[in-house]
């Protein structure tokens, strides 16, 4: 066997290694029921989960937890199939997280509570596109 | 009043210039199919036209920043990226700030390397241009904004506000202009914002140089003399396209909040995969010279490169990556003719390279294990590896949406953790690549036989394993991972060092080579300290669990700090003393205490003297001019136990009208780390302030009181004929009294309002957010020529930061200097060579 057969079996060996740890590490959007089923299953894998703070009927989020020194919190989500989970997050309260319409929390069950990882935010934004203020013409 | 002559100006020669390039790939094409009689005729037409073409380009970029710099918000890209305010520099910033106007940043650079290529090459001139026009001619055509048979051909950026969207202000008055744009993300308002993104489309845009010689190669059967003409460019390329990714890496260190200065975005990754491959590219380029072997590899490589920045195109214009990425831009409805952009490059490179692939000559001798084809070729393969590693992860919203395409469900998410996961890879590879760097370079020059190699290796190897045992028991280097990494990296750098000290003496010309891999292994050793060690010293591991769901073993990695309360962190104690605004003309920061708005947003008015270092700048009742109303910084003194102190001024910006805050950290260098600070939070500004209950204190002018534990004194009482925002009548009367407190470091001045209107008592309290007070002026007692003043109090101000140490960053920007400097040895080598070569008439 040449010497570049045995260098393209090694690359092709690698490139499959590479795929398959791609397969193996990759996340999932999943919703809360079936992120607690993969938990029970003894999976730690870390997930994404999309949804929304829980709000009442005036639109004010509820049941939010904040730690005495402020550096940590804790909130309840739900999901796109309803379900409500309360998750906890170990870093202080963005400045404009009361404000989010969609979160999105990658993470995983630990004893049966949901501690997040990285929580990301779509604000509405103030700013919209078809809005335009009419100020005074120049 | 709408001007309208500019925006139809800019149009119209943005559809001249694509008619003309079109004009002139067609041209070209014909130009070398035709024969020596007719081909002149050709060629001179296709010169005209790619002139007419960059003339009007360079039309298109002076009417776009026309519009931006007079402010002319009828335009929806004015308007949607600018704002009256904005200086020049970061006017230039707004140019392509939006997709439009980065795609008009690429075209300009094509221009300028098109015309280039056609004054240096003659032989090449009609197959390379062919293909380039042709590539520009897409590129045009994604700022084309027309509308044929109903299918819209790019995004236009100088269509009108009301051409752009359907507000109802359009149909009252067609002619509304409105009085300000929404101005410049806050991120993007950075020096770095003006020079990175011409310096990364500069990279971009030479990547097609290779892609064209190689192609012109394989379509005139020249397949191996494209190589020569297409290295330097490849070199120059490489190095430009490292600046700026480096240059977008320093910014996010010094800009973003993320507390590093690279993070596996997707975007990041976009543009990180054709440089490895480009690399990979130059070094099979380089053995081909001296051999066949590489041939073949060097084609596939540039044509990969350019596709895959074609690719990189697509994955952050298309808005394919959606929620995966923090800065990709948003789709304009332009995916399906960047995906036929793409794949048209690709499939006919791929075409072009299989018809052929037969005709290309190599050689089918063995390579041997002792040869520089073999190491470089294990080189090429380790870059190609790397790139394979990134690139598959970030395409998974890609493969998810091929999987949704043919009506199925995918739901894979990018990893979860980034970072850990391509560095897993990345690591090992690094450490492979390093080590072949080093033995590489020896094989470089001469053959050598198994003793040969013995005698040159055996003293780098001694002193890099010396050096790096001494660093690592200093260092407590401990992960067998970045163990391997270090050693490996400091071979790389003493075995080059070895050949680039030979060289000197010989021939320093071709020494960039040496140095470009003595600068790269000095990015990975600063790489892997200061990402690999970079230490949270903000942690708190105090261990208080207020919810009882908590796991037991979290920690925090922030710090609260209330104003004026020192905290302890590490080594350092921590005061933080408020809030600060820039003034113009102003050295250093100023208190948000000491002055006061009124009304326009960029002046302010001094409520006491302002001095710097001993020397007065401004007087109380000075109008102020603030160098940035959106942006305020917190004041955080940093104290050692022996005395020693510094002030670090981590930013907070806020744009309104984009509904945008944003926190910028602020860095303390020193030669060996970092000390990186940025503020995570701070009470929202726009929240309600709760106060507790009002205490009340009777006293006479020049006597005391306290107020939240600070010393106040009342300096006097005044009666003021101007209130803003009220309107005083002859019967009125209103007094202010001006009462100074005393605290650690400044003085603040409070002057409640007393006022009589309309026989009705008017108070109007003031705030002092540094001591967290607020004073109203209850009474006035004549009698006893004393006055009442109540005191309320609240939460001290307070912020949330985290402090990370960054050891040893700066041999990572040393190396990524010395890189640059070997490469531009490089290019200047290759480039001598080719002219030789080409004006000795051999270059055919």
């Amino acid at each position: 066997m040449k010497k570049s057969h045995i260098f393209g079996i090694i690359i092709i060996a690698v490139a499959v290694m590479v795929i398959v740890s791609t397969a193996g590490d990759a996340s999932t959007y999943v919703s809360f029921g079936e992120a607690q089923e993969l938990a029970e299953k003894g999976n730690a894998n870390m997930i994404h989960v999309v949804g929304a703070l829980k709000k009442d009927e005036q639109g004010q989020p509820v049941g939010i937890q904040t730690s005495p020194d402020m550096l940590s919190f804790s909130f309840i989500m739900v999901d796109q199939n309803n379900l409500e989970q309360e998750v906890i997050y170990n870093q202080p309260m963005p400045m404009d997280f009361l404000r989010s319409e969609q979160v999105v929390v990658v993470g995983s069950y630990k004893k049966n509570k949901f501690i997040a990882d990285k929580i990301l935010m779509k604000c509405p934004s103030k700013y919209q596109e078809n809005e335009i203020k009419v100020g005074e013409v120049r | 009043m709408i001007h309208t002559f500019v925006g139809n100006l800019g149009h119209f020669l943005v559809i001249t210039a694509f008619v003309s390039v079109l004009i002139s790939a067609f041209s070209y094409w014909k130009a070398q199919r035709s024969d020596e009689i007719s081909k002149p005729s050709w060629l001179n037409y296709a010169r005209i036209a790619f002139y007419i073409h960059g003339a009007s380009v360079f039309g298109v970029v002076a009417s776009l920043f026309y519009i931006i710099n007079s402010h002319y918000f009828e335009y929806h890209y004015a308007w949607s990226h600018s704002s009256a305010e904005l200086p020049v520099y970061y006017q230039i910033a707004t140019f392509w700030n939006g997709q439009e106007g980065s795609f008009l940043l690429w075209a300009f650079w094509h221009v300028i390397l098109g015309a280039i290529l056609i004054n240096t090459n003659k032989f090449w001139e009609a197959p390379i241009m062919a293909v380039f026009a042709a590539v520009q001619a897409f590129l045009l055509s994604m700022i084309l904004g027309v509308v044929i048979f109903n299918v819209k051909f790019g995004s236009s950026p100088f269509i009108l506000l009301r051409e752009a969207m359907n507000a109802p202000i359009f149909q009252l008055n067609p002619d509304f202009v409105p009085k300000d744009g929404s101005g410049l993300n806050p991120l993007l308002q950075n020096y770095w914002m003006v020079i990175h993104p011409p310096t990364l489309f500069l990279g971009f845009a030479t990547t097609i140089i290779p892609f064209v010689y190689c192609m012109a190669g394989l379509w005139i059967g020249k397949y191996k003399e494209w190589v020569r003409p297409a290295l330097p460019w490849a070199l120059f390329s490489a190095v430009t396209l490292g600046i700026g990714i480096l240059m977008g890496a320093y910014w996010a260190y010094e800009t973003l909040n993320f507390g590093g200065y690279w993070n596996w975005d997707p975007v990041e990754n976009a543009i990180y995969v054709p440089w490895l491959v480009l690399v990979a590219a130059i070094h099979t380029m380089i053995t081909f010279k001296k051999s066949n072997n590489a041939l073949k590899a060097s084609m596939v490589l540039s044509i990969a490169t350019f596709i895959l920045v074609l690719y990189a195109t697509f994955l952050t214009r298309s808005g394919i990556l959606g929620d995966s990425s923090v800065h990709s831009f948003t789709d304009l409805g332009l995916s399906g003719q960047l995906l036929v952009y793409l794949l048209t490059f690709a499939v006919l490179s791929v075409w072009l390279l299989a018809k052929t692939w037969s005709k290309i000559p190599t050689s089918d001798e063995e390579v041997s294990t002792y040869s520089r084809e073999f190491w470089i070729f294990m080189g090429a393969a380790t870059l190609c590896v790397m790139a394979f590693q990134v690139i598959i992860p970030t395409s998974i919203p890609v493969w998810n949406a091929i999987v949704e395409l043919f009506g199925g469900i995918s739901n894979v998410a990018p990893p979860a953790d980034q970072v850990a996961f391509y560095s897993k890879w990345q690591i090992w590879l690094a450490v492979i690549l390093a080590l072949l760097s080093g033995t590489g370079q020896f094989f470089w020059w001469k053959k050598v036989d198994k003793q040969k190699l013995k005698e040159s290796l055996f003293y780098p190897a001694v002193i890099s394993l010396l050096a790096s045992g001494i660093i690592i028991v200093v260092a407590k280097v401990t992960e067998p991972a970045y163990i391997l990494l270090l050693t490996a990296g400091i071979y790389s750098i003493v075995a080059n060092g070895k050949i680039l000290f030979s060289l000197l003496k010989t021939s320093p010309k071709l020494a960039g080579g040496a140095v470009a891999h003595i600068g790269i292994a000095m990015m990975l050793v600063g790489v892997l300290f200061s990402s690999g060690y970079s230490r949270i010293i903000s942690l708190n591991n105090t261990g208080m669990i207020w919810n009882k769901d908590f796991p037991e073993e979290m920690n925090t990695k922030n710090l609260l700090l209330f104003q004026h309360e020192t905290v302890q962190m590490g080594d350092y104690s921590l005061n933080y003393k408020g809030l600060r605004k820039e003034i113009d003309g102003f050295p250093g920061y100023v208190s948000t205490s000491a002055i006061e708005a009124f009304g326009d947003s960029y002046k302010v008015v001094a409520r006491k003297d302002i001095e710097w270092k001993g020397k007065k700048y401004f007087s109380e009742g000075d109008t102020l001019v603030l160098d940035n109303p959106e942006n305020s910084f917190f004041e955080i003194e940093y104290s050692k136990s022996d005395g020693k102190k510094f002030t670090l001024y981590p930013r907070f910006q806020i744009n309104e009208s984009m509904g945008m805050q944003v926190y910028s950290p602020d860095i303390k260098r020193t030669l060996t780390s970092d000390l990186y600070t940025h503020v995570r939070t701070f009470p929202d500004p726009e929240s309600e302030t709760e106060w507790g209950e009002m205490e009340e204190v009777t006293v006479k002018v020049g006597e005391t009181f306290f107020v939240n534990d600070f010393v106040a004194r009342v300096q006097g009482i005044e009666r003021i004929t101007e209130i803003p925002q009220v309107t005083l009548g002859l019967e009125d009367v209103a007094i202010k009294a001006r009462i100074v407190i005393s605290g650690a470091d400044e003085d603040y001045i409070v002057e409640p309002i007393y006022l009589i209107k309309d026989r009705m008592i008017g108070l109007i309290p003031e705030e002092v957010k540094d001591v967290a007070s607020k004073i109203t002026f209850l009474n006035v007692h004549p009698e006893s020529n004393s006055f009442t003043f109540g005191v309320n109090t609240t939460q001290k101000e307070w912020v949330i930061l985290e402090a990370v140490v960054k050891p040893y960053i700066n041999v990572l920007w040393t190396g990524t200097l010395i890189m640059v400097l070997g490469f531009t040895m490089a290019i200047r080598r290759r480039y001598v060579e080719f002219i030789k070569m080409r004006d000795k008439g051999q270059e055919e």
